[in-house]
């Protein structure tokens, strides 16, 4: 069930765009290829733990070694501080070979070969890295081409007026401040985004049940009015 | 009286003539008297005030200075908040523009369109907003009254009755007996008397596991059974015994001074009783003549207006609206459909198809949440229930400590909600 929510997800959020030059890779296979050689260590998704390795879940724009919650090595910890963040570059260079990018990393995988492989796997793991403000490379992976949101539903032009008492029922759960405990923030995100990933609970894609109702009821105008109000707070 | 009525109808109509052309009187600004603190009664004034900008007189009757939730209170039983974690005062609402009156609303005169409050003040209004909770209705549970809600508290309003049904579980004799007398519907959060026994039977479990619980419930079934029932087994195996009215759970007496509880002609020596009597609108709606013979104030569902009067809306516990619970979320939910007609109506700006939401967490044991939850419309009969989703049994602990904290974040959010 769960794999196959994540393939419909990046079919949403990537399209099945042919000869995509934007898509990462087959998050399918990728998911295969976690389950053999990531999971005995790591966990990914919401409900996702740490185990030997922290959990993955939101892992792109992440800095490294930045979990409160989980011991790492001296040196990743580091290179976090001195400004390593997790893109499709520098994932692609650590699953390649670990050690060459965090010497002294405490995790003891020999490395992925394969850049297809790691493609594929990256894949996967951005389906579970879904706030678009946090991957500012993430434009050409989060947006457009889907044929479920067709181009005239990403350009209706949102009433910020109607967006703003819609917005109010949303209050009672996110923040108009941002802030973020429990229950993610979504003020400031560029619009289209916003617009992605509202349908993507619509089509119950994104699997929650609160977001998935909330969402379900709104129709395409309603959502490019929130689109446009939650862009404006800061 | 009634000449007076009569009086004030005629000039009623005189000042409405004259409101509705504020400009011509140049500062005549509309007023809105909110009378009730609360869910519904705080995120109202809170939206008025926000979104007309000024262009409305929001004023705000609550009679305590410090709003205590009902919602976490149960938490608070449980030892997983501090008391002042629950409190909230009126600060920031007063900084952004709501005139807040620390006083008791006494009397409604719809007429004149008039609250006269205890302290002797009568304020006019253009339009009232009534979100004063529950009342108890008296005689529900034989032997009992507010008077012996010290002995045997309800803690059904949060604040002083709240600390004292926690001292009274924290002091209860090893092995004693804990009895609740569950209310009948409809009252304020269906959830939370069950999620009140899963709170109890955790402090218990812990300092006193010799000890039993048994709930009287006159319900056939309750919010969330399956899931409370489950978490009962799983968590305080053997310590809880619920009663339905199959077995007499509805067939209740108590006697506060002896400590007893009779549950069908069987006395039963408690050492804390929690009695949560059955429910009405909170008094001054009855004052205000808008409940009906149900104890409830009838409201139209697209707008949150009262059936009897065009120019009063009731939200919250108080309104029979239909299909949602009476819920801090609901009310909430509701306050915010009052503000946009309200401000539409006062100052012309514009409004949008009324929609409603909810969705109760109950916290069953550390780290154990679980949730319900429906979206609603207005039908022209009542508000009623479009889609709905509930916790499933047998979910995994990561997703139930996801749930739990997910509450965390809705505290957070709906009091600032309501507060600023
Ligand atoms: C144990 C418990 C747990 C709960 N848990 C949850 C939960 O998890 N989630 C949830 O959504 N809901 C929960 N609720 C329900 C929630 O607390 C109520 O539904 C909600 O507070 C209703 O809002 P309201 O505005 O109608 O009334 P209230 O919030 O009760 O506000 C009424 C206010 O009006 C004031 N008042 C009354 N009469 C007058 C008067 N004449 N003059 C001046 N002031 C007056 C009162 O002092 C009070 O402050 C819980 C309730 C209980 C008892
Ligand atoms: C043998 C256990 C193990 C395996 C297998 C493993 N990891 Fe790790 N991983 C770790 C440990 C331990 C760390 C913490 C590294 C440190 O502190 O230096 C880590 C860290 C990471 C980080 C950095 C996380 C952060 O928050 O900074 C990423 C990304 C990562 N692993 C991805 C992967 C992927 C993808 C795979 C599968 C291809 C994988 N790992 C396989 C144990 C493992
Ligand atoms: C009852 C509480 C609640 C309400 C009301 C609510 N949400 Fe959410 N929302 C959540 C939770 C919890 C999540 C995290 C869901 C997840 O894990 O996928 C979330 C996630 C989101 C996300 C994705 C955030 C991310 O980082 O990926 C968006 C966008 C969002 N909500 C928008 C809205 C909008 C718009 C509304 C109002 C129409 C709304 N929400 C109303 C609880 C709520």
């Amino acid at each position: 069930m769960r794999r196959s929510l994540v393939a419909l997800a990046l079919c949403l959020a990537l399209g099945p765009v042919p000869g995509a030059a934007e898509a990462i890779g087959d998050a399918e296979r990728g998911a295969t290829l976690f389950a053999r050689q990531c999971s005995a260590c790591h966990q990914i998704g919401p409900e996702a733990q740490n185990r030997v390795g922290p959990r993955l879940t939101g892992i792109f724009g992440r800095q490294a070694g930045s979990l409160a919650d989980f011991n790492y090595s001296k040196s990743i910890v580091r290179m976090g501080a001195d400004g390593l963040v997790w893109t499709l570059e520098t994932l692609d260079a650590y699953i390649a070979n670990p050690k060459a990018l965090v010497s002294g990393t405490r995790m003891n995988y020999r490395g992925m070969a394969e850049a297809t492989d790691r493609a594929d796997l990256m894949a996967y793991l951005r389906a579970y890295s879904d706030r678009p403000q946090d991957i500012p490379e993430s434009e050409p992976t989060a947006r457009k081409t889907d044929p479920a949101l067709s181009p005239e539903i990403l350009a209706i032009q949102g009433d910020p007026a109607y967006g703003e008492y819609l917005a109010s029922e949303c209050q009672t759960c996110h923040q108009a401040d941002g802030s973020d405990q429990g229950i993610p923030s979504i003020t400031g995100w560029p619009a289209e985004d916003f617009v992605v990933a509202m349908h993507a609970y619509k089509q119950k894609l994104r699997p929650h049940p609160v977001m998935q109702m909330m969402a379900g009821r709104l129709n395409d105008e309603e959502i490019a009015a929130l689109a446009a109000y939650f862009a404006t707070l800061q | 009286m009634h000449l007076n009525r009569r009086h004030f109808l005629g000039t009623g109509i005189a000042a409405s003539a004259l409101l509705t052309a504020p400009t011509v009187w140049g500062q005549a600004k509309p007023k809105v008297v909110v009378i009730g603190g609360g869910a519904g009664g705080a995120t109202a004034a809170r939206y008025l005030a926000k979104d007309s900008g000024g262009a409305i007189e929001v004023t705000l009757v609550e009679a305590n200075p410090v709003y205590t939730t009902c919602f976490f209170s149960n938490l608070y039983l449980g030892g997983f908040r501090d008391f002042e974690s629950l409190q909230h005062n009126y600060d920031k609402l007063a900084g952004g523009g709501v005139t807040v009156i620390n006083d008791m609303a006494t009397g409604v005169d719809r007429a004149a369109k008039t609250v006269t409050l205890a302290g002797g003040q009568v304020l006019p209004y253009d339009r009232l907003v009534l979100s004063p909770g529950i009342d108890f209705k008296d005689g529900s549970v034989p032997g009992w009254s507010l008077d012996a809600a010290e002995k045997m508290p309800h803690a059904y309003k949060a604040g002083p009755q709240t600390q004292l049904l926690k001292k009274m579980v924290e002091e209860m004799p090893e092995g004693g007996v804990f009895a609740m007398i569950a209310p009948p519907n409809p009252y304020r959060c269906p959830p939370g008397p069950y999620e009140r026994i899963s709170m109890i039977a955790h402090v218990l479990k812990q300092k006193n596991p010799t000890a039993k619980i048994i709930v009287a419930d006159p319900k056939e079934k309750f919010s969330k059974q399956a899931l409370f029932e489950e978490g009962w087994n799983k968590h305080y195996a053997g310590m809880v015994e619920w009663i339905g009215p199959d077995f007499g759970g509805g067939k209740v007496e108590v006697r506060p001074d002896a400590m007893e509880v009779v549950i069908d002609g069987e006395v039963t020596k408690v050492d804390c009783c929690n009695v949560i009597p059955g429910q009405m609108a909170g008094k001054i709606a009855a004052l205000a003549g808008v409940t009906d013979d149900s104890g409830w104030a009838p409201v139209d569902p697209a707008t949150m207006k009262a059936k009897a009067d065009e120019n009063v809306w009731v939200l919250g516990d108080s309104s029979a609206q239909g299909d949602m619970p009476k819920s801090g979320f609901s009310a909430n939910s509701q306050a915010k459909v009052a503000a946009m007609t309200i401000r539409g109506e006062l100052t012309g700006s514009k409004t949008f198809p009324a929609k409603y939401s909810n969705t109760c967490w109950s916290l069953i044991a550390p780290d154990d949440g679980v949730k319900v939850g429906a979206s609603y419309e207005p039908t022209p009969e009542k508000i009623a229930s479009v889609e709905s989703f509930i916790s499933e049994t047998g979910e995994d602990a990561a997703l139930r400590k996801a749930t739990y904290e997910e509450s965390l974040g809705w505290y957070a959010g709906i009091t600032a909600d309501m507060f600023g």
